[in-house]
């Protein structure tokens, strides 16, 4: 696995260990990806979905896995996620543009209509994104959940957003 | 002398869960640590914690510790902090350096039916040329100065280790401000969790594998202005004509950590040593006992794990002694036992745990082949 050697993940490795939206789940609205490939004994991101579309279950380490149909990408697992490891991926904002939601725990936090640099897994730039919501409740804890608005051909390489 | 039913060492998850249990059933319950908060590591970990959400985790490590202490007052436990235990005699005599509320120390000699010993693990130190200069650090210290002391080590860090330790301390650096150059890592693959592996790279930083720090770089005020890095063949060992120098100003070191034995020792439990747990450790049996009659183990101490292992062997070492105080029923202590470890069981699965649940099943094995029963300290 190139992740271990190299600390990102290529998306078709992703595809290939977990269960991403298909393009029919995408063309509905927003939806949860999960980036989590390791038996790691972690589950919060399965308590935190209100609408059971996160499956851990038993053992523990089991790898954690998406019902499409059921999420509603509303963003309550990427603030809780500890890996820091789920976005949710909105490719129906527009005919050219989508959007990703992200965690990011750093000062100064992106503010609204603010343009940043996008980056990828490896942290390299890939396009110029514009903020369009953070949404950073107490039930968050710390972890404000950003949305940026990236042109769609990049929505499944753009990850975070540069730090200032 | 001042009295006890049970004294637990160490405040981290391991200690407050054991002094909640023990607490809980009516045991007269003094919980000491030498730090000035208890939560032992998690008082500084500002991160959201893994594990299941049963046992906390997606919470932050200084809430899980605000948790626990108040369920510890809740149980009545007595909490003694800034209090070092220095020595455990015969007859379950401890000598405790108690911190007295004007700053001072005082020496006070305490009696306890049961001790139950939680104090965790320290870190590893690895030596390189200009290894003492100032800016050296482990990653621990790092992570106090910024999480609790609220300081800064330096602006460039270098961070050797990429164990879940080295990648989660180089990521609350960034938070806090700190530029981290880049991880070196001797071995050919990444040591800790992915997910945390990926937040660095996500952040731009370079981790460089198969790679060793040969030798820090001291400046004119003094202090580290750089350090040498070389690349390791199969053996660890640097390939001459690889050296590369990196500037930073602080080196942290994040090579692992290995239980702390000093009080297991002094009171004369049998040792073995385990790899995988990160060095000496003591034996014990399902019930944490060790091979002294009446002196319990739980977390870090028992070998290097994770705080969700160290609360439930904290939990089962708490039940076992209100048991032994005729607290509650042996039925009761051993299905609440069973249910525990069955839990600890499914924590040790997958590619991080499997190895750790193996080893915990050899030393509990050879519990039971070389000691069998405990027998009173001497
Ligand atoms: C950077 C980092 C990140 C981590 N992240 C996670 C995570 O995400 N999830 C997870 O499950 N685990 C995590 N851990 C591991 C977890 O913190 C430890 O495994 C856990 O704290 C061990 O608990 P413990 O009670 O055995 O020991 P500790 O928490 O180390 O507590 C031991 C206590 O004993 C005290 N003590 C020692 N000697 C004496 C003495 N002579 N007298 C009085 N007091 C004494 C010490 O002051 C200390 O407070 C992390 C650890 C680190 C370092
Ligand atoms: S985005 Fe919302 S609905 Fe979808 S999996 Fe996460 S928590 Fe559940
Ligand atoms: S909470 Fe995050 S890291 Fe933990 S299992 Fe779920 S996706 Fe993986």
């Amino acid at each position: 696995m190139a992740l271990i050697n190299t600390g990102y993940l290529e998306y078709d490795e992703l595809k290939n260990i977990q269960t991403l939206p298909d393009d029919e789940r995408f063309s509905k609205g927003p939806v949860a990806i999960i980036e989590c490939v390791q038996e790691i004994p972690c589950n919060p991101c399965e308590a935190a979905c209100h609408f059971g579309a996160i499956q851990v279950g038993e053992p523990i380490t089991n790898l954690p896995t998406l019902i499409g149909e059921k999420c509603i990408g509303c963003g309550m697992c990427v603030a809780r996620c500890p890996g820091l490891a789920i976005v949710v991926v909105d490719k129906t904002c527009s005919d050219t543009t989508a959007t990703v939601s992200f965690p990011f725990e750093y000062y100064p936090i992106p503010t609204v209509g603010e343009e940043r640099k996008a980056l990828n897994r490896k942290g390299e730039i890939v396009c110029s994104g514009k903020i369009v919501k953070v949404v950073n409740p107490a039930s968050y804890d710390h972890t404000p959940v950003v949305t940026v608005e990236i042109p769609k051909e990049f929505a499944d390489e753009v990850r975070t957003v540069e730090r200032v | 002398m001042l009295q006890k039913d049970v004294l637990v060492i160490g405040a981290g998850p391991a200690g407050l869960a054991a002094s909640i249990e023990a607490g809980k059933y009516g045991a007269s319950t003094l919980l000491v640590d030498l730090n000035m908060q208890p939560g032992g590591q998690l008082f500084k970990q500002i991160h959201k914690f893994f594990g299941s959400s049963a046992h906390r985790s997606g919470t932050r490590g200084y809430d899980i510790g605000k948790q626990l202490l108040q369920e510890a007052q809740e149980a009545n436990v007595e909490i003694w902090m800034q209090s070092t235990v220095i020595g455990i005699f015969p007859e379950h005599k401890v000598a405790i350096e108690k911190g007295l509320d004007s700053g001072k120390k005082e020496m006070i000699t305490i009696q306890a039916k049961k001790i139950i010993i939680a104090t965790g693990a320290s870190e590893n130190a690895i030596r390189f040329n200009g290894w003492t200069t100032p800016g050296v650090m482990g990653a621990g210290a790092a992570q106090t100065m910024i999480n609790v002391n609220h300081v800064k080590p330096g602006q460039q860090i270098v961070m050797l280790g990429t164990g879940n330790v080295g990648l989660i301390v180089s990521y609350q650096l960034m938070q806090a401000g700190c530029d981290v150059v880049s991880l070196i890592e001797a071995a050919p693959k990444i040591g800790g969790y992915a997910v945390h592996a990926a937040k660095i790279r996500r952040a731009g930083v370079p981790i460089r594998l198969r790679h060793t720090i040969i030798e820090a770089k001291k400046g004119e005020n003094g202090c580290v202005c750089g350090c040498v890095i070389a690349e390791v063949n199969e053996h660890f060992q640097p390939i001459p004509g690889t050296e590369e120098t990196i500037a930073c100003d602080t080196i942290a070191l994040a090579a692992g950590l290995k239980p702390t034995m000093d009080l297991v020792k002094l009171a004369g439990c049998k040792l073995t040593f385990n790899g995988p747990f990160g060095g000496y450790i003591p034996l014990h049996n399902d019930r944490m006992e060790t091979s002294c009659l009446g002196i319990f183990v739980a977390g870090d101490t028992t070998g290097v794990e994770e705080a969700n292992t160290a609360l439930e062997e904290g939990k089962i070492a708490g039940i076992s002694v209100a048991e032994d105080l005729g607290l509650i029923s042996p039925d009761t202590a051993s299905n609440q036992r069973k249910e525990i470890w069955e839990r600890l069981h499914s924590l040790r699965l997958g590619p991080f745990g499997e190895r750790r649940m193996q080893e915990k099943e050899a030393v509990m094995k050879e519990y039971e082949t070389c000691i069998g029963a405990p027998i009173p300290i001497q």
